[in-house]
């Protein structure tokens, strides 16, 4: 697994082009940031890390780009920070997006760990240890449940269960 | 939303409190956009909600213009230019759509107490310069985060003399400033405007505190334009001279509300386009409106094409999306690359004075030379 490394002010537009957005997310997906990284669809691999700069998914609301980044296998997101709307709808989609001030540090092809414990990304690659800001937990139970539906879905039944 | 209720075996929580707008589809245009309106039409049916306007104009306009907002108020919007309803006093913002199922289903959201950034105008805005100037020059100063998802409130004299529906375009662009929300304090153009009796005005406190203030003399304010690809390329008009769009559009919530087609007539006024000028009416009761107080008449006159009313070319949606390597100056929030058509088109964003006088013009041309 290794992290792809984009700029700043990455738009939804460009993660997900709006004359796709009429499609499912299978075709959408094919699309994704192709303006910025030609193929990147083809290229990605489940388990890869996407890594940018400062307000990533700055831009309009629409839920098909942290989706398409989804289905395309992206293990989790890391930016300097992200634009307030993509951040909920990338954690109602149960996506982490994790902000890392240093998320400049990382290098394309650099081989990243996750540890949802310690707040770390581990750099494989350089050896270094980057922190980054815990999710607040009520979130991040979201986000263990696999995003606002399947956590409303078990809301729900413990409320008729009870 | 339809299938994921059904998944939850759940219904809207209050039919009263929801309102539904088509814009984005419409006109429809293919096979897939029937599809998704046919649906809309079908679900709002079935969950028994009334408040339903089908291809009546943009959400954000038609929304107050059909008197849901009040000063005050609480609201999330499925559309990122959701802080238009900041400009009525009202916490508004925009969520995705599964989100907006949790709003749907629950009634309830979570939000982070937002600090305040003050944005101050002292002054008067001269003729010719607008709301979207404004914004223009603030996301240019500040960048696409300076709002770091904080309420952005307008304020100052030069604020307080915006008509509503200018308001609503400062208000709106928050969005490209990377704010949650715009806000500015109710007074008496927002109750004339919403057709409210005297109530309460809400306003922030006195001794709130700000995250920053930030001051600015709007009368020295000169029109200004974003360069391609982004809301924050932006510098004075006069730097454009030599651009020269092969396109003018006038549309989107943003820029062709009422008030902004009336700026455009204003300039168009006994003029003739020299490029191709298209216009797409954010609302149908803005349309009328201009159409019944002669504004509509200039435009045609000048040569100006019009579309159906909805999102359209801003939002890269519908038939008449940008070729490649059209040049446009557009009325607009966005000109991220290929967002409106082709990724070889690019785009400048101007206020509707602007986007008009360049459509005279033949180059980007200051608007403030025509209104002499």
């Amino acid at each position: 697994v290794r992290a792809w490394v984009l700029g700043d002010d990455i738009d939804t537009d460009v993660i997900v082009p709006g004359r796709t957005m009429k499609f499912g997310i299978e075709e959408i997906a094919k699309h994704c940031l192709e303006a910025v990284s030609p193929g990147f669809s083809r290229k990605i691999k489940p388990g890869d890390f996407l890594v940018a700069g400062r307000n990533f998914g700055c831009g309009s609301s629409r839920e098909q780009a942290p989706a398409a980044l989804k289905h395309l296998g992206v293990a989790a997101l890391v930016a300097q920070s992200f634009a307030g709307l993509f951040y909920r709808n990338a954690l109602n989609l149960g996506l982490a997006a994790l902000v890392c001030a240093e998320a400049k540090r990382i290098r394309d092809g650099d081989r990243l760990e996750l540890d949802f414990h310690r707040s770390t990304i581990a750099n494989l690659t350089t050896g270094e240890n980057l922190p980054f800001e815990p999710i607040p937990e009520h979130l991040m139970e979201m986000v263990r449940d696999g995003g606002l539906l399947p956590h409303l879905e078990k809301r729900l039944k413990c409320r008729t269960t009870s | 939303v339809k299938p994921m209720l059904e998944r939850l075996g759940a219904k809207v929580w209050d039919p009263s409190k929801v309102v539904v707008i088509t814009d984005h589809y419409v006109p429809t245009y293919d096979d897939e956009s029937r599809k998704i309106i046919r649906i809309a039409r079908d679900w709002v049916r079935e969950a028994g909600i009334d408040n339903f306007y089908d291809e009546q104009g943009i959400c954000h306009v038609v929304l107050p213009e059909r008197g849901h907002l009040r000063p005050g108020m609480f609201a999330v919007g499925g559309d990122s230019h959701s802080p238009t309803g900041g400009a009525f006093a009202a916490y508004m913002f925009g969520v995705g759509a599964t989100e907006m199922l949790g709003v749907l289903v629950t009634g309830e959201i979570w939000l982070k107490v937002p600090h305040t950034i003050a944005m101050d105008f002292a002054g008067r805005l001269q003729a010719g310069v607008s709301a979207k100037d404004i914004m223009l020059f603030l996301i240019g100063r500040f960048g696409l985060d300076g709002g770091q998802y904080q309420a952005v409130e307008y304020r100052g004299v030069a604020i307080r003399a915006l008509p509503m529906q200018e308001r609503m375009t400062l208000c709106n662009m928050t969005a490209e400033l990377g704010g949650q929300t715009g806000l500015i304090s109710s007074d008496q153009v927002t109750k004339e405007f919403l057709k409210l009796p005297d109530q309460e005005t809400w306003e922030s406190d006195a001794d709130a505190p700000l995250l920053a203030h930030h001051c600015f003399d709007a009368t020295e304010l000169a029109p200004q334009v974003a360069a391609p690809h982004s809301p924050a390329n932006t510098k004075a008009v006069t730097e454009f001279r030599d651009v020269k769009p092969t396109l003018a559009y006038i549309g989107a919530c943003t820029g062709a509300k009422l008030e902004d087609l009336r700026m455009a007539s204003l300039v168009l006024k006994g003029r003739k386009a020299r490029m191709r000028l298209v216009v797409a009416p954010a609302s149908l009761r803005d349309q009328k409106a201009a159409e019944n107080e002669g504004t509509l008449e200039v435009l045609q006159d000048a040569g100006a094409e019009f579309l159906g009313l909805g999102c359209g070319i801003c939002a890269g949606y519908g038939g008449n999306v940008l070729g490649e390597d059209v040049v446009a100056i557009s009325s607009t929030a966005r000109n991220f690359k290929g967002r409106m058509g082709a990724a070889s088109s690019q785009v400048y964003l101007a206020s509707p004075y602007t986007v008009a006088a360049t459509a005279v013009a033949g180059h980007i041309c200051d608007p403030r030379e025509m209104l002499q």
